[in-house]
């Protein structure tokens, strides 16, 4: 990965409290598991920045290797990588990620 | 290319073998699938470690012949 791509996911993480990096944007998803997190986020009404990993294929494959996770979406929370869509789907679905949310001070629906 | 699921649980088989795994193809298509897999190797493990073990067992193919996998891990 090159410093520029390095250096663009990082201040992606550092100036986004809740950062998606998905396939497509929060109101146009390309891809169903993209779209499960985005809709979950927007369930609890969380303020987070969708980061279209299609519009760069360094960023694509950057942020596979920055996270060591093989898969997109991947959801950061406080720069804290939290997990990809199954992950978050079973947090949303026992309350561990209002936990995280709650516990990182992020504002949400509760 | 795709990959079926004999193979999918081969690997994953291997990298811990006493872990009982189900595999459905979900789409028909040889491309998306879902694995529950049970390990003891699990215990202990923040579910990102657990999910990553289920990845490095498949070896870089996840991502790449193999689209879509979801995983559900338990101890």
């Amino acid at each position: 990965m090159d410093q520029q791509t390095k250096d663009l996911i990082s201040n992606e993480i550092s100036n986004n409290e809740v950062c998606l990096f998905m396939k497509g944007t929060p109101d146009a998803p390309q891809c169903g598991f993209s779209m499960a997190i985005s809709n979950m986020l927007k369930i609890l009404e969380v303020d987070y920045k969708g980061v279209n990993v299609l519009e760069n294929q360094s960023l694509r494959e950057g942020v596979k290797e920055f996270s060591d996770w093989p898969t997109i979406p991947q959801l950061y929370i406080k720069k804290e990588f939290v997990g990809g869509c199954d992950i978050v789907k079973e947090m949303y679905e026992n309350g561990e990620l209002k936990k995280i949310l709650e516990n990182k001070e992020i504002k949400f629906k509760k | 290319m795709a990959m079926d699921l004999k193979e999918i649980e081969k690997h994953i088989k291997e990298a811990l073998p006493d872990a009982k795994v189900e595999i459905q193809d979900l789409a028909g298509d040889g491309n998306h699938f879902s694995a529950t897999v049970t390990s003891s190797k699990f215990s202990g493990k923040s579910k990102i470690e657990q999910h990553k073990m289920v990845y490095n067992s498949l070896k870089g193919k996840m991502g790449n012949e193999l689209h879509a996998l979801a995983i559900k891990t338990k101890e």
